[in-house]
């Protein structure tokens, strides 16, 4: 007999991985931005030839820097935690799902990484001209990567391009075209990756706004905010525009997911008067909302982009995924008969007629007696199917609120960086200090929104790690309890320290500015240390210990 | 031969050439932040040995993530059942390797001396701890793993971590790959640095690689003698599933069964050997350059033997040794390989084009930093 799944081990298994992934995240969505933004500094340096761009360029490359490290740091977790605590899920779809990730380092670590050496040490070895292709190269690598990580995600959010293979018990790739140009997968890219632009504009415009109120180096400042407040306002009518196309795509792909987002619960016939929940508390016990605020008529064109398609509801969603389940049973004891003899060819026909169902009976896997599909019989079939049928649905109250709050914060910084990029380029955002609070005030917005929306996708596609294929609870790896508490508590303190030390070289260095950079006044050394009088990037040589 | 079959062998090949790459190049940059505090005495030394792979670190590690996703496409259920089978070491790893990344960017960023000492024990313990269990992951595998499967492909594990942690076989291996990195990275600091690092790095990288050669020679000895695992039936073309399909038996001394079959491959681990020696005497004389690619080359001959001592198998179970996870079983499907192979044939040229670009624009001695020197570390 299999030995029992812990759920115990698969909670620690799933915070573990939320934990580390959004903590990734902190860092990636900046470098995708700003790498971009220094790109552009540096091509304004090269053809105008003036020196204060080029020092903007190393100014806010510094702080780059500093933000960098992390995401290289927490991606390694990453690249290797799928087969530390996935590994019945990296076994089952590792044949497709870890190709873009190989490629994704072929394609585009070795060239972000092995570039940003010389991009940081090689501005004295190379020509203006040579370093700015480096510095497109960082970009476009980081870029890549992003690509490819999210074709990965995309096919755990709609897999397309594999099958599943009854000799080899896993899904097998089977089209490379399917993988890359998955409709989810695309979105995704263009929505991620602009939103590191949104992310990376309020960065510069935040600090850039600090120094214009504590008039600092304003030839520096006033040109950091123009460039970003441009830069930003048109990523945030990107990244709506795509997160837009992204609702539309999870309605068809991922309808539970949809139903979630907007807390629908009981299907309405009538699409065209269907009202959108803008403020909702769901229950999942009562299966509806306590208490709402919605706006008729604007649903089903703001989902689905039509006037009569009728978006089904949990309730309905459920019922529907039934007779899935119990087909889905089926074909996973017939899996199970034709794996211990594969000559059963009884078996194999079973599996083959309802293989497009199995990944409901592996769902139903957790609520069977004793966790075994073959002990479910006539009389315990209706309440395994229920508890299953309830289990196809995300956390509600979750969804939604993340949603909303990825949104809110959207359309915020959409107002924000209209006005800005208006006033900037009036030139007169200096007579709006209030603006310029709300712009340093705004900085964690963005990435507000990056955290909440990965907790959207991801929350949303529960109880599944391949949508419809294989579910979180079988997919983790089968250690104990205690082995768990060891790694998160052992990334809980790495992690608190290293954002520790991130946050405090950031504020310190974001304080100091990049007035003081003008060289070389001769610096008395301290020895021991002591920042007090030195350039604002010197790493002074503490003298030999004696 | 059947088109699969010889995928299946090409990418076992290749995956010797990931595991090569990433010992040479993150083990160098390990080496190296592991000697630091030895052969660099003062703040400036320090950071002088830190520049001399600071533009080049983050480029090498890609190494060991395209070892990752390579072995997780390639390999699915090695990378699923290794990395989770290892888990307490695995993690371990990954805590020292997280740590690296952070000190190099931040280590030079504030200028007191309890912030750069802290940092330089970090990089002491982001260097040495990764290398050991490198290492020590050949050894455990070598010895067999108490894993095995259920139908579904899930993994069962029956041992606990303290039988790889502490286990002597597998420590032997761990201080061999650690010898061996500290040598390359001492050959690195001797092309790039200038005294006293330059001397430093001569004394212990010399001495390094006759370590490394007398454990590779006591390893080889116990390797003989050990329980090996000998595949008695089981069709290379086979649908990649550990689950059935094979049948494995254990036997002493199996390890070396290939050699008694093609006596050529004895050449691997001599050659591995000799660059030992070789590499030892070139650094002597200052040869510099040439003892890192001495270094390489036992490196190259170091991984090999594994390799061919082991063909065709990559991770032997002593649970179960009829689903030990071999090349014949253990790969990605053959639709899957092609792909795999025609990205590794466009890209592998281009990184090595642009590493090497990269190597040649950074080039030369490189003294120890001023202090206003803002593109250093
Ligand atoms: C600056 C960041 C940012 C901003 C302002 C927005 N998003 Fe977003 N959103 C992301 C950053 C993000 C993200 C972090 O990039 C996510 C997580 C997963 C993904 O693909 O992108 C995401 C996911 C995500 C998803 C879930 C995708 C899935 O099902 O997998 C949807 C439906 C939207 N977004 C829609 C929107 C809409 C309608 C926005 C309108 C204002 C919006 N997002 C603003
Ligand atoms: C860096 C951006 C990402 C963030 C912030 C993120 C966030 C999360 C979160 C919050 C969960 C937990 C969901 C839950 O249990 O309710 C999760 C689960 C998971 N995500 Fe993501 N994710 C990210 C990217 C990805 C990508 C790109 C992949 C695939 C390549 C991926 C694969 C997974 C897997 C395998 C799980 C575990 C199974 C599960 O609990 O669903 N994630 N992620
Ligand atoms: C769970 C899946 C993920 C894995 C396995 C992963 C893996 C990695 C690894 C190994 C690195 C370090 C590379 C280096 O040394 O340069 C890294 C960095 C990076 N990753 Fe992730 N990553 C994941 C999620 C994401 C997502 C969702 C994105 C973007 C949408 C992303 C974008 C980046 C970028 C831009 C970097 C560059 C360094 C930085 O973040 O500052 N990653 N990732």
């Amino acid at each position: 007999m299999d030995m029992l799944i812990n759920p115990t081990v698969v909670e620690l298994s799933r915070a573990q991985f939320a934990l580390t992934a959004l903590y990734h995240f902190l860092f990636v969505p900046l470098t995708l931005g700003l790498s971009f933004i220094l790109a552009t500094m540096e091509s304004v340096y090269v053809i105008t030839g003036k020196p204060i761009y080029k020092e903007m360029t190393q100014f806010w490359g510094k702080l780059f820097g500093i933000n960098f490290a992390l995401g290289v740091a927490t991606g390694l977790t990453m690249e290797f935690e799928f087969g530390t605590n996935w590994s019945m899920y990296s076994h089952f779809v590792g044949d497709i799902f870890g190709t873009p990730l190989a490629i994704e380092g072929l394609m585009a670590f070795f060239m972000e990484s092995t570039f940003v050496g010389v991009m940081f040490f090689g501005w004295d070895r190379l020509s203006a001209r040579a370093h700015l292709v480096v510095t497109y190269l960082v970009a476009l690598g980081s870029n890549l990567s992003a690509l490819w990580i999210l074709i990965a995600n995309g096919f755990m959010q709609d897999p397309r391009g594999g099958t599943f293979d009854p000799n080899t018990m896993r899904m097998q790739f089977s089209s490379f075209v399917d993988l890359i140009f998955n409709p989810d997968a695309q979105a995704k890219f263009v929505h991620t990756s602009i939103a590191g632009f949104v992310t990376g504009s309020m960065f510069v415009m935040a600090i850039s706004a600090y120094y214009l109120l504590t008039n600092k180096r304003k030839d520096i400042a006033l040109r950091s905010f123009r460039i970003a407040t441009v830069f930003g306002a048109i990523s945030t009518i990107g990244v709506i525009t795509l997160g837009d196309a992204l609702g539309y795509i999870d309605a068809h792909a991922q309808p539970t997911k949809l139903a979630a987002m907007e807390a629908i619960w009981t299907t309405d016939p009538h699409p065209v008067s269907a009202a959108w929940n803008l403020i909702a508390f769901p229950s999942r016990s009562e299966q509806k909302n306590y208490f709402e605020i919605s706006i008729p008529y604007v649903l089903t064109p703001l989902l689905t982009h039509s006037e009569d398609t009728v978006i089904p509801g949990i309730i309905q969603l459920e019922q529907e995924a039934k007779p899935r389940i119990a087909n889905g049973i089926k074909a996973m004891v017939a899996l199970k008969a034709y794996n211990e003899d594969h000559g059963n060819t009884a078996a194999l026909a079973t599996f083959k007629k309802y293989e497009n169902d199995m990944g409901y009976g592996f769902l139903a896997k957790e609520f069977a007696p004793d966790q075994d599909l073959a002990k479910v019989n006539a009389s315990n079939l209706p309440s395994v199917l229920d508890k299953t049928a309830k289990a196809t649905i995300p956390n509600v109250w979750v969804e939604f609120w993340s949603f909303r709050l990825m949104v809110a914060a959207g359309f915020f910084m959409l107002a924000l960086f209209a006005f800005a990029a208006y006033y900037s380029l009036k030139n007169e955002i200096e007579k709006h200090p209030l603006l310029l609070k709300v712009a340093l005030w705004s900085l964690p917005l963005p990435w507000v929104a990056c955290e909440f929306g990965w907790i959207t996708a991801e929350n949303g596609r529960q109880p599944w790690t391949v949508y419809g294929w294989l579910p979180t609870f079988v997919s983790a790896s089968s250690h104990s309890v205690g082995y768990m508490i060891f790694s998160l508590i052992g990334f809980t303190l790495l992690y608190s320290s290293f954002i520790a030390v991130e946050l405090y070289l950031m504020f310190k260095y974001a304080r100091l500015g990049p007035q003081e950079q003008h060289h070389h006044q001769p610096e008395p050394q301290t020895a021991g240390g002591g920042m007090a009088g030195q350039p604002a990037f010197a790493k002074p040589s503490l003298s030999p210990k004696h | 031969m059947d088109i699969y079959v010889a995928l299946k062998v090409l990418w076992w090949l290749l995956l010797g050439v990931l595991l090569m790459g990433l010992a040479i190049m993150v083990g160098m940059d390990m080496g190296v932040g592991a000697l630091l505090r030895f052969v660099g005495k003062t703040d400036g030394e320090r950071r002088e040995a830190l520049n001399i792979v600071g533009p080049h670190w983050d480029g090498n590690q890609v190494w060991f993530i395209l070892g990752g996703g390579a072995i997780f496409a390639a390999f699915p259920t090695l990378y699923a059942t290794s990395f989770s089978v290892f888990y307490i070491v695995m993690i371990l790893l990954l805590f020292s390797m997280i740590m690296r990344p952070v000190a190099f960017e931040y280590r030079s960023k504030v200028a007191t001396e309890r912030w750069r000492t802290s940092w330089d024990w970090v990089f002491l313990i982001s260097g040495a701890v990764p290398m050991i269990i490198y290492g020590a992951a050949f050894g455990n595998i070598l010895e067999g793993v108490g894993f095995h499967f259920g139908w579904d492909g899930q993994y069962y594990q029956t041992e606990s971590f303290l039988s790889y942690l502490l286990n002597p076989f597998a420590l032997l291996c761990g201080f061999l790959s650690l010898a061996l990195a500290l040598y390359q990275g001492a050959a690195m600091l001797m092309i790039r640095g200038t005294d006293p690092i330059y001397s430093r790095a001569k004394k212990i990288g010399s001495l390094s690689a006759l370590v490394a050669m007398a454990l590779f020679v006591l390893g080889g000895v116990l390797v003989s003698g050990m329980k090996g695992y000998v595949l008695t039936s089981g069709d290379p073309a086979m649908p990649a599933n550990p689950v059935s399909g094979q049948v494995v038996s254990q036997v002493a001394g199996a390890w070396l069964h290939n050699y008694g079959a093609h006596p050529i491959l004895w050449a691997v681990p001599l050659i591995a050997l000799a660059a030992m020696l070789l590499g030892s005497l070139a650094m002597r004389a200052g040869k510099a350059i040439l003892a890192w690619w001495l270094g390489a080359v036992a490196w190259i001959g170091t991984i090999a033997t594994a390799g061919v001592s082991m063909f065709p198998f990559l991770m032997p179970s002593s649970d179960n040794p009829n689903q030990s996870i071999t090349v014949w079983n253990g790969t990605g499907s053959e639709y899957n390989l092609i792909w795999m192979t025609i990205f590794a044939l466009i890209f592998v040229p281009i990184i090595i084009s642009y590493t090497t670009w990269c190597f040649h624009v950074m080039r030369g001695k490189v003294e120890p930093p001023a202090a206003q020197d803002d593109h250093a570390y």
